[in-house]
């Protein structure tokens, strides 16, 4: 996995491992020991995320979940993950929006996957700020993707659509 | 009309700079056929049979008399010349090359317009009634809401990758001129009893492979909750909606697998969080909204003008245009004008540039500068004082846009087919053309009275073959075209899916198979009965029984 990620416009190093949800059973029992911090997919972060600080025990989504699993523990959750199997699976931008708008999420929202140059600006609108981008995309060529439009979307991350064009603006 | 704020400005001209530089990436592969598609297709740019071809939008089928000027001007020099208008009120250039469409997009946005979102999984252009603002039967003006509803969905960040195509109708009148009940979602204007202004929202409706009239969702949404409620739909869509099958992918196969009431209510749940928040449109918005669409600088006009009076007793070609091609205005003293774009032997929907500018001058002479789209592929002059329908009527004529057929069987709805389309199975433009010259004498297109006839290359149903009176399909049998034929097909209030009348025909027997239809109408039909009530009335047998012999 790429090592790199686009943080709030910068690259960064990444520092959290990420688990399969195939992984062997003594890999994860000698990361878990390590202390993380972890990427685990929901299943196991709700096995095993008691075994960890709070702090360093990151979940996973992919686009089918629900967001019930996660929602008592939102505030202490350091970050959230949604995978996108392909770039046209539009299902981790409601999930997004519910998670920042809806639910309040204030911690890292992540998107991993068939994540692409194109796209990130609109991500970003929903809500992501943070983006571990497909391999073969230029990270560097794509920071400029968040000043892709100099005008604000109605109804985007943490607005409403009250049609007032000012508010429209940042 | 809507005019641009800055920010509006910004938004396209943001995205002719965007698009661009995604044409550029594409050309020098830096960007995936796979990966250019998708961004394509919400700039409108399709890859078809000869050229790439672009759909230009034009929001709730308006137009301004420069705007058509624009179009004209890039019919001429970035196509052959010509334009094809569609049933979603758009206009679609066939010939255009993929390494200019950013230049076009550039031109159009000079004028104010684009081609975001006229395809692809997101949401479509808006449409409404062609005689939105006009027509006496309005309970109000549902343009300033199109217009809310055009600014929310553009560039929607949530909803870009939707599982499927999705479109979204607003109608004002007590009837429904725009087929709210076919589309994803459709608002009919309501007024509560209280004074309340607000809309019926019905949803699951659509045309296309599998054909459904759409549901009420919601008898009386209040307006201030427009965008919260349509939020709540399009959210439990993109969540929910199946992704495994592009065929079962629209909303209607969700609302039917969950069924009305089940996505009801996760819509209400959706809702509930979000009525009554920031999302709610302030009373002032519509107001401002209002504003834009009131034409309160049109002068006077006589119900009674003697020009147009003794015109109407004394040339009996002018008479007959008003009886089909005028309809009442809310003022007795205009009228709409309907300029036919279904004249015999050029293919349904399809303008010259000569004729986009003609249209645009006599808009301007004539019509306050205004233009609508129909959705039956004509263009609407929507302002005309009744003195000046004898000149406008020579004006029109002299463009070949003055055909008496509007609603008659010749005003045919039509998709660009197999001549153009790579989705299409068969032609549609030639057989239409047949059928035109067939039946091109007036006095029994006249006789006959209003008729719909719909005709579709694919099941993609793009000449909403399925709401026809009459309605034609192509299809492929064995690589060779096909045309079945269904009937009882309409829109409106009383909205159905035509019926199948039995197998497919060749080409050349469809008008044929027209002619044995009508038969069947004129020797049964009530006094003052329209064919559809006929075809309500009488079942299929009798049309069937006449078409195949008796046998089938």
């Amino acid at each position: 996995m790429s090592a790199a990620i686009l943080k709030h416009g910068e690259i960064v190093a990444d520092r959290w491992q990420p688990i399969a949800a195939d992984a062997r059973a003594a890999h994860i029992a000698d990361a878990i020991a390590a202390g993380g911090p972890l990427l685990l997919p929901l299943p196991l972060w709700l096995e095993r995320r008691a075994e960890l600080e709070p702090q360093r025990a990151g979940v996973l989504l992919v686009a089918e979940d629900g967001l019930d699993a996660v929602l008592p523990w939102l505030d202490d959750i350091p970050l959230i993950a949604i995978h996108f199997p392909v770039f046209t699976d539009g299902r981790g931008y409601s999930l997004a929006r519910l998670l920042r708008n809806r639910h309040g999420y204030h911690g890292e929202l992540r998107a991993v996957g068939d994540v692409l140059r194109d796209q990130l600006y609109f991500l970003h609108r929903c809500g992501f700020d943070a983006f571990a981008m497909r391999a073969d995309q230029a990270v560097e060529e794509a920071r400029a993707a968040f000043a892709d439009y100099s005008w604000a979307p109605l109804g985007g991350r943490g607005e409403g659509h009250g049609m007032s064009h000012n508010e429209r603006v940042e | 009309m809507y005019r641009y704020n800055e920010t509006d400005q910004r938004l396209v001209d943001d995205r002719v700079v965007q698009f661009r530089d995604q044409v550029a990436r594409f050309l020098d592969g830096r960007l995936a056929e796979d990966e250019f598609r998708p961004l394509r297709l919400q700039n409108g740019l399709y890859i078809q049979r000869h050229a790439p071809m672009l759909r230009v939008a034009i929001p709730y089928g308006t137009l301004a008399a420069y705007q058509l000027r624009k179009l004209a001007d890039i019919a001429r020099r970035y196509d052959r010349g010509y334009g094809h208008f569609t049933t979603r009120s758009n206009i679609q250039f066939n010939w255009v090359r993929l390494e200019e469409t950013p230049d076009i997009l550039a031109e159009l946005a000079t004028v104010q317009m684009h081609a975001i979102q006229t395809s692809g999984n997101c949401i479509r252009n808006i449409t409404t009634d062609q005689f939105a603002g006009v027509a006496a039967d309005e309970l109000f003006d549902p343009r300033p809401y199109c217009e809310i509803v055009r600014q929310w969905s553009t560039l929607a960040p949530e909803f870009l990758f939707l599982p499927r195509k999705f479109k979204i109708a607003i109608a004002g009148g007590e009837e429904d001129r725009a087929a709210v009940r076919f589309h994803d979602i459709g608002a009919r204007a309501r007024v509560a009893e209280d004074g309340r202004i607000g809309f019926q929202v019905f949803v699951g409706g659509g045309l296309g492979r599998t054909p459904m009239v759409g549901q009420c969702l919601k008898d009386f949404l209040p307006r201030e909750e427009l965008l919260n409620y349509f939020e709540a739909i399009l959210r439990v869509y993109n969540r929910y909606g199946r992704r495994d099958n592009k065929y079962k992918a629209r909303i209607k196969i969700l609302v039917k697998d969950l069924t009305l009431d089940g996505f009801g209510k996760e819509v209400e749940d959706e809702w509930a969080w979000s009525r009554g928040g920031p999302g709610v449109i302030a009373e002032q918005t519509f107001d401002d909204m209002a504003a834009f669409f009131t034409r309160s600088d049109l002068p006077p006009a006589d119900a009674a003008d003697p020009v147009y009076v003794a015109a109407l007793a004394s040339n009996r070609a002018f008479a007959r245009w008003v009886e089909r091609n005028v309809a009442g205005h809310r003022d007795p003293g205009r009228a709409i004008v309907t300029l036919s774009l279904k004249k015999s032997g050029s293919p349904p929907g399809d303008a010259t540039a000569e004729q986009m500018d003609g249209v645009a001058e006599l808009a301007e002479r004539f019509g306050a500068g205004e233009i609508r789209v129909s959705h039956e592929q004509n263009l609407v002059l929507p302002h005309v004082a009744r003195r000046d329908l004898p000149a406008l009527w020579e004006g029109a004529r002299a463009l070949g846009l003055a055909t008496p057929n509007i609603g008659l069987l010749t005003d045919v709805v039509c998709c660009p087919g197999g001549d153009f389309c790579s989705l299409a199975n068969a032609r549609s433009i030639p057989v239409a053309a047949a059928v035109q010259q067939r039946f091109e004498d007036l006095d029994y297109q006249f006789d006959i009275g209003p008729l719909e006839l719909n005709m579709s290359g694919c099941v993609n149903a793009c000449g909403h073959h399925h709401i026809g009176h009459i309605g034609i399909l192509g299809v492929d049998k064995n690589n060779e075209e096909y045309y079945q034929v269904t009937i009882g097909g309409r829109e409106g209030s009383r909205a159905a899916i035509g019926k199948v009348i039995g197998p497919a025909f060749a080409a050349q027997q469809i008008p044929y198979v027209i002619q044995r239809l009508l038969e069947v109408y004129l020797a049964l039909r009530h006094e003052g009965e329209l064919f559809i009530d006929a075809v309500e009335r009488l079942g299929l047998e009798p049309f069937k029984t006449r078409v195949y012999g008796g046998g089938a």
